[in-house]
């Protein structure tokens, strides 16, 4: 059984005046993720990550389509005991020190107060802030806030957590902090549904990415399956640069320090790139297969659509 | 009350305990009160008439003024700031939302005429050198302010269920003018024909009846309250602020939190 099941979602708003116009923030999305794994929803700006994340929380409803979460419809209350949210750029009530927002997000979700009492000194040392005392959250730090944000979404243990750009607002050494902390999340078996558009986090991360663009999805599929479906190059270097000028047609960029050529060329034109080379009496030092990076679909499924869809 | 309800209900409380906003408000009701015998030596004799008048009527207003201006924010603020989301993302209904709000706000103003009501008593014993049996009757009066909080956090957090602030603001204390005036706008009902009359007499039995729930004037001269109208005071202020309430629910149900 999946623990996401996402069955044709679909969300339109009534914009413009007398609310006549239709605009569409989310087409029928069909999704499943597996028990376990670490998804990337991958999308830029405005693509329909965080509609699709309110929408599964239940915190606007959608125009068509249902969803299952752990085998259950996603608007049973009760399944929101097994999941954890962390929202895009997260705000809590700045009133609250960390222990007390911690202690407030467990009693609403049936916690008891022997559990919360161990449960959030151990959190707040697992997500880097154990000194967080009784500082109230309006003096911290938008880095801190986010590690806030993910503790709130973890303290009640939840199976499947949901994360919104978790690595947004956070310093390099941040990021390493809560990669590390998914990876946790990952160990202990928990599903984990992340949005984000830095691709390094999701390449890292990630068991299987979906990436999204003006509210379709564009691909899905395990990262190095969908870096491979990139067109493939290989950089071929060898000695011998009066051979450049015959093979010049074939190669998309050369570089040449004295007699030694370095070329990338795509995949179909290195037999004809290597029998020039021989003709030409050059000596071939090395060939290198070259992966596509997620960045490279990424940029293909989002920047050119129409391309995208052939 | 479930768990849930409770939590956000003492947050709710929390949160306008440690709004400074609100200090400042009972500060400035408390030197009123504290300043009333000061009233009364300029018109000897009527010390303590004038001393019930003004500490009660702090009460009330100070009490319908926090209720307002924090009730308009309870659920906009949440919403605005995103805090909302990490809510609804638990096994929390929407109203369990809307009435732990309701009931955090309320937990408030209760706790506050508290401390008004100890003000204005303490205030009334320096007036007075004692107190007599009869002034328990002002308790009456101030019950039935506690009674004007139930209807005016309701009706407020209607208006901030589906309204903004400003808005929500104005509707509120439009809503309480209104509603002190609900017996003469009854009394001008009786008087009128055809549909001004159907207008004026359903308008009259819309708006909240503030004119029955204050007996200020009553109390400082010392008359007796009838428990046939504590009763009726007791249940209407809890099926107007139910119906309210009810309503807030139904908009807030449905609405789309973008």
């Amino acid at each position: 059984m999946p623990a996401l099941e996402i069955l044709g979602l679909a969300k339109s708003y009534a914009v413009g005046f007398g609310r006549k116009t239709l605009k569409t923030a989310l087409h029928p999305l069909h999704l499943a993720v597996e028990a376990g794994e670490v998804f990337g929803f991958l999308g830029p700006n405005g693509a329909g990550k965080t509609t699709t994340l309110k929408l599964l929380m239940g915190i606007v409803f959608p125009t068509a389509g249902s969803a299952r979460i752990l085998g259950h419809d996603f608007h049973d209350p009760e399944i929101k005991r097994q999941i954890g949210f962390l929202p895009e750029q997260p705000y809590f009530y700045d009133y609250l020190s960390a222990p007390e927002l911690l202690d407030y997000y467990a009693q609403l979700c049936g916690v008891a107060p022997g559990d919360r009492r161990k449960k959030i000194p151990e959190l707040l040392e697992r997500v880097g802030l154990p000194d967080a005392g009784k500082t109230q959250l309006r003096k911290f730090s938008k880095g801190m806030l986010q590690r806030v944000g993910i503790a709130q979404a973890i303290i009640h243990d939840p199976k499947i957590v949901f994360l919104d750009e978790p690595m947004s607002g956070l310093d390099p050494l941040g990021r390493r902090e809560i990669r590390k902390l998914l990876q946790e999340l990952k160990d202990q078996g928990k599903t984990v549904f992340f949005s984000t558009h830095i691709l390094s986090d999701a390449e890292a991360l990630c068991d299987r990415v979906a990436v999204i663009h003006k509210g379709e999805l564009r691909g899905i599929g395990v990262v190095e399956d969908l870096q491979s479906k990139t067109h493939a190059k290989t950089e071929v270097v060898w000695h011998g640069s009066h051979a450049l000028p015959s093979v010049a047609h074939l190669v998309s960029e050369t570089h040449a320090t004295g007699e030694t050529v370095r070329a990338v060329i795509s995949v179909q034109d290195l037999d004809a790139l290597l029998e020039r080379l021989r003709q030409q009496r050059a000596q071939v030092i090395s060939v290198t297969p070259m992966h596509g990076t997620l960045e490279d679909y990424f940029l293909i499924h989002t920047s050119e659509p129409e391309t995208a869809k052939a | 009350m479930n768990s849930r309800l409770a939590a956000i209900t003492l947050n709710t409380f929390r949160e306008a305990v440690r709004d400074r906003v609100l200090y400042n408000l009972i500060i400035f009701a408390l030197l009123l009160v504290a300043s009333a015998p000061l009233f009364g030596q300029i018109s000897l004799g009527l010390e303590k008439l004038i001393l019930v008048n003004v500490g009660l009527t702090s009460i009330s207003i100070f009490g319908i003024i926090i209720a307002i201006f924090i009730g308009i924010g309870l659920v906009s603020k949440e919403i605005e700031r995103k805090t909302l989301y990490t809510i609804l993302s638990r096994p929390v209904r929407r109203w369990e939302f809307i009435t732990g709000k309701y009931l955090g706000l309320l937990l408030t103003l209760v706790v506050n005429a508290a401390f008004m009501t100890i003000g204005f008593f303490v205030a009334l014993l320096v007036v007075t050198r004692s107190l007599t049996r009869d002034d328990a009757g002002l308790l009456v009066a101030i019950y039935f302010i506690v009674l004007q909080f139930f209807i005016v956090t309701a009706i407020t957090l209607l208006f901030s269920s589906f309204s903004s602030p400003v808005f929500s603001a104005v509707f509120a204390f439009a809503l309480v003018v209104i509603g002190t005036f609900a017996e003469d706008l009854r009394n001008f009902a009786a008087l009128t024909e055809g549909i001004t009359k159907w207008l004026a007499t359903g308008a009259a039995w819309l708006v909240p009846n503030f004119s029955a729930l204050n007996v200020i004037a009553q109390v400082a001269h010392g008359e007796h309250i009838r428990p046939q109208l504590v009763l009726f005071n007791t249940l209407y202020a809890l099926l107007y602020s139910a119906a309210a309430i009810a309503l807030a629910v139904l908009i807030f149900e449905r609405r789309n939190l973008k």
